[in-house]
């Protein structure tokens, strides 16, 4: 598979820009819901489990939904998908690994702009997830709430009049709803000032995390902001405040991108290069260093310092370098070792496809 | 020693896999072993997931540790508890950290509050979204639940004048309730 193969199937999330799009890759809203006369995931046998699909596929290609819901569907039992296939949906964020281990009773309702995916069989029978370039929570949020409505005039919810929506697990119990934000910081990063950013977030229910990597040790700069929450706030409480912690993170992202400019140009400016050099000619990458690089560029991209090379690419490659999409583009499976050659021969043939220049 | 599956860099990730009793093991470097994927622990950070941590919060309340757990129930045998719709048993919840049907939330309940406000700050009650569908009646049975403990708090007041006028709004909605099919 050509890389231009790849940029032409891509995901609306990761070919278009969004509201504060050099900080913010992406926003998604994941939500949480159960049929009430069925037993839950971890009891039920597969006859339950079709279903479910049943169901699901009736309320899907029911007019109305068709109509209303943005776009059109398909459903796809995962059985009938090969595993690095299977693997690069979970690559580009729109199922879960979750979903993925339970293969053998799981399918996805995938929308075709991938947009919008409901993942059936996951850890509750339905996982609702709507994905978006940029910060757009509010955007992100009417559509599934729309989308959930349709559903729901065919679907009979497993709901609590206290409770809320009941799942699977009770950190999901009452709204179902997981807010997040894919959050790139390199600056906060390297002025040392992510961990007392990110330190305070705990006391008002949001949790972050490194996309890639552990812990707060983010591979690639990037951070995953997402509500811990589910209970006792309505579903605008818990957007209205991620979305207010994110503008407050983004802000002092851009001050520390402008301190780095004003005060370490020099500095900053060498490191770009250098990374953006180093993507353009190595022969070997592993996936740690490729994303360090990518960051790096991106945020020359973001400062000015490098020219003609699309924002995209970091989302772009962030995605297809790992393994499965690797798998994918050489068209054979890979051993690890080998993975780190492709790898860097897809970022060069990326890289090549702008005219960039410094 | 050198990674057995790029020989380049050293391996820092030791681990042996036994499948019926067939013992391999395997030497990676980092970078291998990420994209092996295959011995990692799924979850969060090192292996050491949320549901760890929810057993953890329910297990402690279970064997009664001190300190925690109501005075006076440390040490007693409680009776097993078990979910009578899909029969998962409290035990089998608190290892698993997931409950297997709707009715669970019913049948625990008892062990429920304590662990709901452990994970949510607190928080016991939704206060979102509403089913469409349904959704009129049961916030319609919310507002009826609130009048109630006003009309209480009037009588214990002794201000009844007040108290008749919120009985005649409960009796008006319950009228609608029971139009509305429940």
């Amino acid at each position: 598979m050509a890389v231009q193969d790849f940029l032409h199937d891509a995901s609306r999330w990761m070919r278009e820009d969004g509201p504060h799009s050099d900080i913010v890759i992406s926003t998604r809203i994941r939500i949480a819901r159960n049929l009430s006369d069925l037993p839950f995931p971890i009891l039920m046998n597969d006859s339950q489990a079709e279903e479910i699909t049943r169901r699901v596929a009736d309320a899907v290609f029911s007019p109305e939904f068709q109509e209303k819901s943005g776009g059109s569907y398909e459903i796809i039992p995962l059985m009938n998908v090969p595993h690095v296939d299977r693997q690069a949906l979970v690559e580009k964020y729109l199922i879960s690994s979750s979903l993925v281990e339970h293969a053998r009773r799981s399918a996805v309702a995938l929308r075709d702009d991938e947009a919008v995916s409901i993942m059936i069989n996951e850890e509750d029978h339905l996982r609702l997830q709507v994905l978006m370039p940029g910060l757009q929570l509010g955007a992100a949020w009417e559509l599934a709430t729309t989308i959930d409505d349709l559903l729901e005039a065919k679907l009979n919810y497993a709901f609590d009049e206290k409770y809320g929506y009941l799942t699977a697990c009770p950190t999901n119990v009452g709204t179902g709803i997981r807010a997040s934000v894919m959050l790139h910081l390199p600056a906060l990063v390297v002025t040392q000032q992510i961990n007392r950013v990110l330190s305070a977030l705990g006391q008002v229910g949001l949790v972050v995390r490194g996309v890639h990597g552990e812990g707060t040790d983010a591979v690639g700069n990037l951070f995953q902001l997402s509500n811990q929450i589910t209970l006792g706030q309505s579903e605008e409480e818990i957007i209205q405040s991620l979305e207010s912690v994110a503008r407050k993170i983004i802000e002092h992202e851009q001050q520390a991108r402008q301190f780095l400019m004003e005060e370490n140009r020099e500095v900053i400016e060498d490191r770009i290069a250098r990374s953006f050099g180093i993507l353009a000619y190595a022969r070997r990458l592993d996936s740690r260093e490729s994303m360090q690089r990518l960051s790096d560029v991106r945020l020359g991209i973001d400062l000015g310092v490098i020219k003609g090379v699309s924002q995209n690419i970091l989302k772009e490659l962030m995605v297809m370098t790992q393994p499965a999409f690797m798998q994918k583009y050489s068209g054979t499976e890979l051993a690890p070792g080998e993975r780190d050659w492709r790898r860097a021969d897809l970022v060069r043939e990326r890289l090549r496809m702008d005219q960039g220049h410094i | 020693m050198l990674c057995q599956e790029c020989n380049q860099r050293d391996a820092t990730v030791h681990f042996t896999k036994i499948i019926n009793q067939e013992k391999t093991e395997y030497h990676l470097c980092d970078a291998c072993a990420r994209d092996t994927g295959d011995f990692m622990m799924k979850g969060n950070a090192g292996g050491f997931s949320f549901h760890n941590l929810l057993s953890g919060l329910l297990g402690f309340e279970q064997t009664g540790m001190p300190g925690f757990g109501a005075p006076g129930q440390q040490g007693q045998a409680s009776a097993p508890v078990r979910c009578e719709t899909c029969g998962l048993g409290y035990q089998q919840f608190v290892q698993v950290g997931r409950f297997g049907c709707a009715d669970c939330y019913k049948h625990f309940s008892g062990k429920l509050e304590p662990m709901l406000r452990r994970i949510h700050g607190g928080a016991t009650t939704h206060t979102g979204k509403f089913p469409r569908r349904t959704g009129g009646v049961i916030k319609l049975r919310q507002q009826l639940a609130r009048l109630r403990q006003d009309m209480q708090e009037k009588i214990s007041l002794e201000q009844f004048e007040e108290a008749a006028v919120i009985r005649d709004r409960i009796r008006e909605m319950e009228g609608q309730i029971e139009q509305g099919g429940m």
